[in-house]
């Protein structure tokens, strides 16, 4: 039998079973909520930022998925630490997709890049340049 | 029943029917299809009665004089009568009306009866396990008349609450509409009791079969529904095709759903009158050869005998519930074997459906995760999501047994 699917490395399962940054910041500079419905997936993503109110010192999230959209946020927010809000905002799926290190098939894209689209636009929405919605979608 | 109904049908030769059941998905894998309650696979001579058509009989319906268009129009009309008589409608083709799907037939009197008739103090009953297709539908359509929406609950083991049921149908529904067998928890409602309840306080009842006429013998006038939906593509039949039942005398009072051509009898710039039954509800050029198609599936169907249909699937499902049971790490939605039609949804601990599924999707198994279309029911079950894998009569044991072991190994890979 197959080791299941290359999607489900051991880095994937690892983040999945033990995710990093998990939980609610005592006092975020900005947090935002997305879903991807196919999913049924619901996260939240809080960051604080440094004084210079533009390079992120800590990143959490939380929420219930699958274990490609919690391995992703595990991920993201790791990689978060020290970058800038400029930074992110560059960030698109690809990179997200390298940094989960394995293929992801078609239908699950949504679940990969659902961390980053809520940390993205809570981003926007903390500087101004999207007005204000309750939660992000990847529909 | 002749003697021939009560054996087993021979799965493999029903398999030599379904080409696409041979072909290999991923790097090879063989495939087992165990996603039916979404979509059925099709037979060869359901394929060829759409290829045929489209070779030798393709014209428009209803209008043409010439030769193509008269054979067209009988297969298609016939196609009707074909239809009302595989779910026991004796007024045939007036009582069978082709729609899209199941949801198009749900609209089509939500909207024609519905938002015509519903108004402040009405209520429309529904069941917690509704499909999206019903329960939006009223829902919207409801809101829009002031109308209001009750559920009738379900037990613990999925069942409808019938004495909830007593308490919700009353004098001021006007609506009952219920699915006939859930797709989610599998669950084959009572729907001759739930006609009785709805008569006895002058409301109609629509019966959803989408997940019951593909699998088991339907009789509507036993039933004693008002109206009956299903889809083609659940059943062996094409997608876009799909039936309504109505009653003659109610879709003779009901107003038309959709306008245009081949829905009227005499046009003039300030009236129109319209057309006979079931054409009143047909507007444009109607699904020709789906039509045709679709009662070549219902035709198939009865040949092999729904009943024999029923029987195999249900021999599956009682074998997938007692393999699943073996595990106290899934959870499993529903009645018990015996009471519930060939579908499962169960979710695996500590796995999300979606990744139980591209697992299975890595053993060549097609199953179905997510909400299945009823969110509602699944916030009741206390999960967003779950693995659902629904039999047809061409599944076997061997394929259950794949499922399980595939289950299996998401277990490991998650543990
Ligand atoms: C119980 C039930 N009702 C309605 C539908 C809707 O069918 P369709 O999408 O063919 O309109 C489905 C299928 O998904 C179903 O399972």
């Amino acid at each position: 039998m197959s080791m299941g699917s290359d999607m489900y490395r051991q880095q994937i399962l690892d983040h999945y079973k033990n995710p990093r940054n998990y939980g609610d910041l005592d006092d975020p500079t900005f947090s935002h909520v997305g879903e991807n419905p196919m999913c049924g997936d619901e996260i939240k993503v809080d960051v604080l930022l440094e004084d210079d109110g533009e390079t992120i010192e800590y990143a959490a999230f939380s929420g219930e998925g699958c274990a490609i959209s919690q391995a992703s946020a595990s991920m993201l927010t790791d990689e978060l630490q020290g970058m800038t809000l400029d930074e992110l905002d560059d960030l698109d799926r690809d990179d997200v997709i390298d940094l989960l290190g394995v293929d992801i098939s078609p239908m699950r894209v949504k679940c990969a890049v659902l961390v980053e689209m809520v940390a993205q636009d809570g981003a926007a929405i903390h500087q101004g340049e999207k007005t204000s919605i309750e939660k992000t979608t990847t529909e | 029943m002749s003697s021939q109904t009560a054996e087993p049908f021979d799965v493999e030769r029903v398999r030599e029917e379904f080409p696409i059941l041979d072909r290999e998905v991923g790097d090879g894998q063989r495939l087992a299809y165990l996603d039916n309650a979404a979509t059925s696979q099709t037979p060869d001579r359901v394929i060829d009665a759409m290829s045929d058509y489209y070779r030798g009989t393709n014209a428009n319906v209803h209008r043409g004089i010439h030769h193509l268009s008269q054979e067209a129009s009988i297969a298609y009309e016939e196609a009707h009568d074909r239809l009302a008589e595989f779910v026991g409608a004796s007024g045939g083709r007036e009582e069978m009306i082709f729609t899209k799907n199941t949801t198009e037939g749900l609209n089509l009197v939500a909207y024609a009866w519905g938002l015509n008739e519903l108004g402040e103090g009405d209520e429309v009953v529904l069941t917690e396990m509704e499909h999206h297709s019903s329960l939006v539908t009223w829902q919207q359509i409801a809101k829009r008349t002031d109308a209001d929406v009750r559920y009738i609950e379900i037990d613990d083991e999925g069942r409808l609450d019938m004495d909830h049921a007593r308490d919700v149908i009353g004098p001021d529904t006007e609506m009952v509409s219920v699915t006939h067998v859930s797709n989610t928890l599998g669950t084959i409602n009572p729907i001759g009791d739930l006609a009785d309840l709805a008569h006895e306080h002058d409301s109609y009842i629509f019966a959803d079969g989408a997940q019951a006429v593909p699998h088991q013998s339907v009789d509507v006038e036993a039933l004693d529904v008002d109206f009956y939906a299903f889809s083609g593509h659940k059943m062996c039949g094409p997608t876009g095709i799909g039936g309504l039942y109505g009653r003659k005398a109610i879709l003779e009072a009901m107003e038309p759903f959709m306008y245009g051509g081949g829905m009227v009898r005499k046009v003039e710039f300030e009236e129109t009158t319209w057309a006979d039954l079931p054409w009143k509800y047909e507007a444009g050029t109607p699904l020709i050869a789906e039509g045709i198609a679709l009662a070549e599936a219902a035709d198939y169907l009865k040949e092999i005998g729904l009943d024999r249909i029923d029987r195999h699937e249900r021999g599956l499902v009682e074998y997938a519930l007692d393999r699943l049971q073996e595990f106290d790490d899934i959870e499993i939605y529903g009645p018990p074997a015996g009471e519930r039609a060939g579908l499962v949804s169960f979710n695996l601990d500590g796995v999300h459906a979606h990744d139980l599924a591209s697992i299975m999707n890595d053993h060549g198994v097609a199953i179905r995760p997510g909400d299945h279309c009823t969110q509602p029911l699944h916030d009741v079950l206390g999960t967003a999501a779950s693995a659902r894998a629904s039999f047809y009569l061409y599944n076997t044991k061997d394929e259950v047994d794949v499922l399980v072991d595939a289950i299996d190994d998401a277990r490991q890979l998650f543990g």
